[in-house]
Formats: structure tokens, C-alpha cells, sequence
């Protein structure tokens, strides 16, 4: 049987590893190398690790960071940030990449996905969706880090992104970012019932019970924490165990 | 020390496997050049990128007769890692229909949920044998390794399929033919039985 993941993600911004609240006010947290050796002797199922300031800075990938943190992980790794071209999505598998994460850049250029999926499988392209509610008190996709309402409901823009070829949605809702007080459930539900592509669910973990949330309401395929592993003492081998414990298949 | 050639279409992640054979003991080279495969005690077709791509490359570089020539005539013992594994098929429909190096019987074919699966099938899953296997040598069986793919090779000879996981139906994960090796998983990402399926491809 498939087993549920349990995905830490590491978020960079100045050299550093940060942590914000709904994408706001990020602190230090650490610094990548340590995070990643820790999370390897921890053989947790598969790290993110997102440079938020790539985009931002308008510059791509930081390939030699990449490598040196790959070179660390005898695990699956998820890499996000600056990701405009197929070369660079090419240069970041080559440096030991396993997944390359896109966001922004599929707002100008979403052939992107289709050029990268006919070269690389779909399986390596994953597609991170921000949302957040806006004034009306509806959720629609957020673009340049959740600071621009696209207008765009999650479902018809997760549903594009599959036609495109993306292998798996990132889903993730600046609301319930860094809060800890569970997932977004219902935006979660709508997409995942929407797609036949592996959902992973993100922003809002603050304990175990909001990962068997996300998985017995939600439909998530893997859940995606940050402020529960950073911030608490919780680990991803115990969440696995909980959501075992609750008739959720996990490796533990 | 055993050489091992390490083929790289330039579509892959080639840093990976190259790091866990070196911790296996064996002595990686990272190579397009088929004069390389001459020389090498094993051959390792790692993974990521669409077939009609990687069989391209291949032919570019002169690989596709290089590899056939070494592992047929001269009976030196291939790995194929996810796409790797594929490789090996007579043929693929990924993209395009393309042919394959013809080293196991059979097609790679798209997977298909039954029960509401997802494709690509992505994460750990358990690998059951079918029969003993070199590979899995002292790995419990029904152990988790890490996947990520949507095609699957769907082989002509019952026998060749070593072991399969339960996805859409069964999923092929490891073939197996006299010393052509194949494992739809990524060894290299699978930690410690991974690290042990490939000490045992190196012991061979």
C-alpha cells in the first residue's frame, strides 16, 4: 500500500531558513545544511526546500547550494524558487534535485510545464498553488507570494495546471500559513476531488490531529509541515505514528 | 574496487545514485562516452526524464550499441533505475511510440487507476518478490521503497518480473533476466534498503 508522507519544508530567504505567519515576518529558524542532515538521519519520507527571496530578487536557483544539500540527502528532495526555464529545471535534477517545485513563473509562462514534462516525465514537476481568502470572503489563487489576488478559483487553476502536465499540486493557503491551527480542509477537498494528480496539503499544521485532518477530509496525498517541526518538539516520525495509530498508512 | 559506468543522458539526476554506489563501495564514473562502458565491471542506467528523450540521447551518444554490446556479448551486468528500468523494454508509448534497448521483453505502458489511484504514483510503497532475487539478497520482503513515476513496464515474460507493488493493479517494480537488472524504484532515495539493494548489484 501506498504509505501518506510527511513532507518537512525548509523555506530560504539570506542565506538562512526561515519561518514566517501567512507569509509575513520571516524569523531565522536555522541553517539549511543542519536541517537537512538532521532530517536525513531522521530518514523522513521527502523534504521541500523552497528559496522564497529567488523570485523576489529576480534571480533563478542557487545550483552550488543545491548541490551541497543534495550531496546530504539519501531521500527524496523537492526544490523550489526561481525555477524559469527547462535548463534550469534540467541544471536542478543534474545537481541532485528529485522533484523541481514552480510557482510564479507559470502565471506568464505555464508552457513551461508542458516543455519540462515532455523532457522529464511529469512525475518531476510539481506545481505550488498559493491561495488565500479574499475580501469577498472567497478563496482564489494568489500570485507574487500571496500578495496578488488572481481571481482565479483553486479548482479551475489546479485543473489547467494538470492539463498542462504537472505531476502533483502543492497546495497551499497563506491564511492558515504558520498559524497551527490546521490545514485549509474545504479548499483542500474541492481541488483534490477535481484533479486524478497527487495533492500534497500545506500551511496550518500545529499538531498531528491536523494531518489526519487533512487526510480523512481533505483527501490529501501527503501532508507538507514547517512551524510544527520547527517551532515545536513534535518530529515527523511521530506524526507518521499518530496518523498509523488512526488507520493511516505511514512508513514508520 | 568495482568500476561502475554510470550512464548520463544529461536528462537526470545522476549526482544521487553516483553518491550512493561510492558509499556501497564500488567506484562511480559518470560517463556519456560508450568506450567507458568497455572498460566498466557494471553498468547503471539511472533515472529521471521522458523515454522518447532519454532513447534519443542514448542513440546520439552512441550508448544504445555500446550498452547492448557489453551487457549481451559480454555478459556485463546492467542496473536500470525507474526510466533506467523502462529503458530496458523493447518499446515505450510515454510522449511518443519509441523504441527501447530491447534487453527485457515487453512494453511500458501508462499506469491505470482501478480504485481511485493517482498518477504519477509517487512515494513508499512496498516491494513484494515473486520469486528469490539477487537483489533483494537479506531486504525484508514487502519493504518500502521510494517511487515516483506514471509508466510502468509491463513484461512479455512472466518471469523476468522479480517483484511488483500493490498499485493500479500491480505495478512491475523490479525485473530480473540472467544479469539484467531493473527496479522501477529509486534505490538511491530508498535509505537504508536502498543503499542495500545496490551493495548487492556491486557484490554481483
Amino acid at each position: 500500500m501506498l504509505k501518506l508522507r510527511v513532507i518537512p519544508t525548509l523555506l530560504y530567504k539570506d542565506f538562512s531558513l526561515v519561518k514566517g505567519v501567512q507569509f509575513d515576518g520571516a524569523r531565522v529558524v536555522g541553517s539549511p545544511m543542519q536541517a537537512v542532515q538532521v532530517y536525513n538521519l531522521r530518514n523522513v519520507d521527502e523534504l521541500c526546500f523552497f528559496d522564497i527571496s529567488a523570485t523576489p530578487e529576480g534571480r533563478g536557483p542557487d545550483f552550488a547550494l543545491i548541490d551541497e544539500l543534495a550531496d546530504r540527502c539519501c531521500m527524496p528532495l523537492t526544490v523550489g524558487g526561481g525555477v524559469r526555464t527547462v535548463d534550469d529545471v534540467a541544471n536542478l535534477l543534474s545537481v541532485g534535485a528529485d522533484k523541481i517545485a514552480v510557482n510564479s513563473v507559470l502565471f506568464d509562462e505555464r508552457s513551461l510545464l508542458r516543455a519540462a514534462a515532455n523532457r522529464f516525465g511529469s512525475q518531476c514537476m510539481v506545481a505550488v498553488i498559493d491561495t488565500r481568502m479574499n475580501e469577498r470572503g472567497v478563496v482564489t489563487v494568489w500570485s507574487h507570494n500571496a500578495s496578488i489576488d488572481t481571481g482565479v478559483d483553486p479548482v479551475d487553476w489546479a485543473r489547467e495546471l494538470e492539463a498542462s502536465g504537472v505531476g502533483e499540486i502543492l497546495l497551499q493557503s497563506a491564511d492558515h500559513d504558520g498559524v497551527m491551527a490546521g490545514y485549509d480542509l474545504g479548499t483542500l477537498a474541492r481541488v483534490r476531488d477535481a484533479l486524478t494528480v497527487p495533492v500534497i496539503a500545506s500551511g496550518g499544521a500545529g499538531t498531528f490531529e491536523h494531518m489526519v485532518d487533512a487526510v480523512k477530509i481533505g483527501g490529501a496525498d501527503a501532508v507538507a509541515a514547517a512551524s510544527m517541526f520547527h517551532f515545536t518538539e513534535r518530529t515527523p516520525m511521530e506524526a507518521k505514528m499518530h496518523l498509523a495509530a488512526n488507520g493511516v498508512p505511514t512508513r514508520c | 574496487m568495482q568500476r561502475v559506468a554510470i550512464v548520463d543522458t544529461g536528462l537526470c539526476n545522476v549526482d544521487s545514485i553516483w553518491r550512493a554506489l561510492e558509499q556501497c563501495g564500488a567506484k562511480g564514473d559518470v560517463t556519456r562516452d560508450p568506450h567507458d562502458l568497455d572498460v566498466a565491471d557494471k553498468i547503471v542506467l539511472p533515472g529521471v526524464g521522458a523515454f522518447p528523450d532519454a532513447m534519443r540521447l542514448l542513440n546520439e551518444y552512441g550508448l544504445v550499441d555500446a550498452i547492448r554490446e557489453n551487457v549481451i556479448d559480454h555478459g556485463i551486468p546492467v542496473l536500470g533505475v525507474c526510466l533506467g528500468m523502462q529503458l530496458l523494454a523493447s518499446r515505450s508509448c510515454e510522449v511518443a511510440p519509441t523504441d527501447g534497448l530491447g534487453l527485457i521483453p515487453g512494453d511500458v505502458v501508462r499506469l491505470l487507476p482501478l480504485g481511485g489511484e493517482r498518477v504519477p504514483h509517487v512515494g513508499w510503497n512496498e516491494v513484494h518478490a515473486n520469486r528469490a532475487s539477487l537483489l533483494l539478497g537479506s531486504i525484508p520482503d514487502g519493504a518500502d521503497f521510494y517511487f515516483v513515476h506514471s509508466f510502468h513496464l509491463r513484461c512479455l515474460a512472466s518471469d523476468d518480473v522479480v517483484a511488483t507493488t500493490p498499485y493500479c493493479g500491480g505495478v512491475t517494480s523490479m525485473v530480473e533476466r540472467d544479469h539484467i537488472f531493473g527496479t522501477q524504484f529509486h534505490p538511491e532515495k530508498s535509505q537504508l534498503h536502498g543503499l542495500t539493494l545496490l551493495k548487492n548489484f556491486v557484490a554481483i
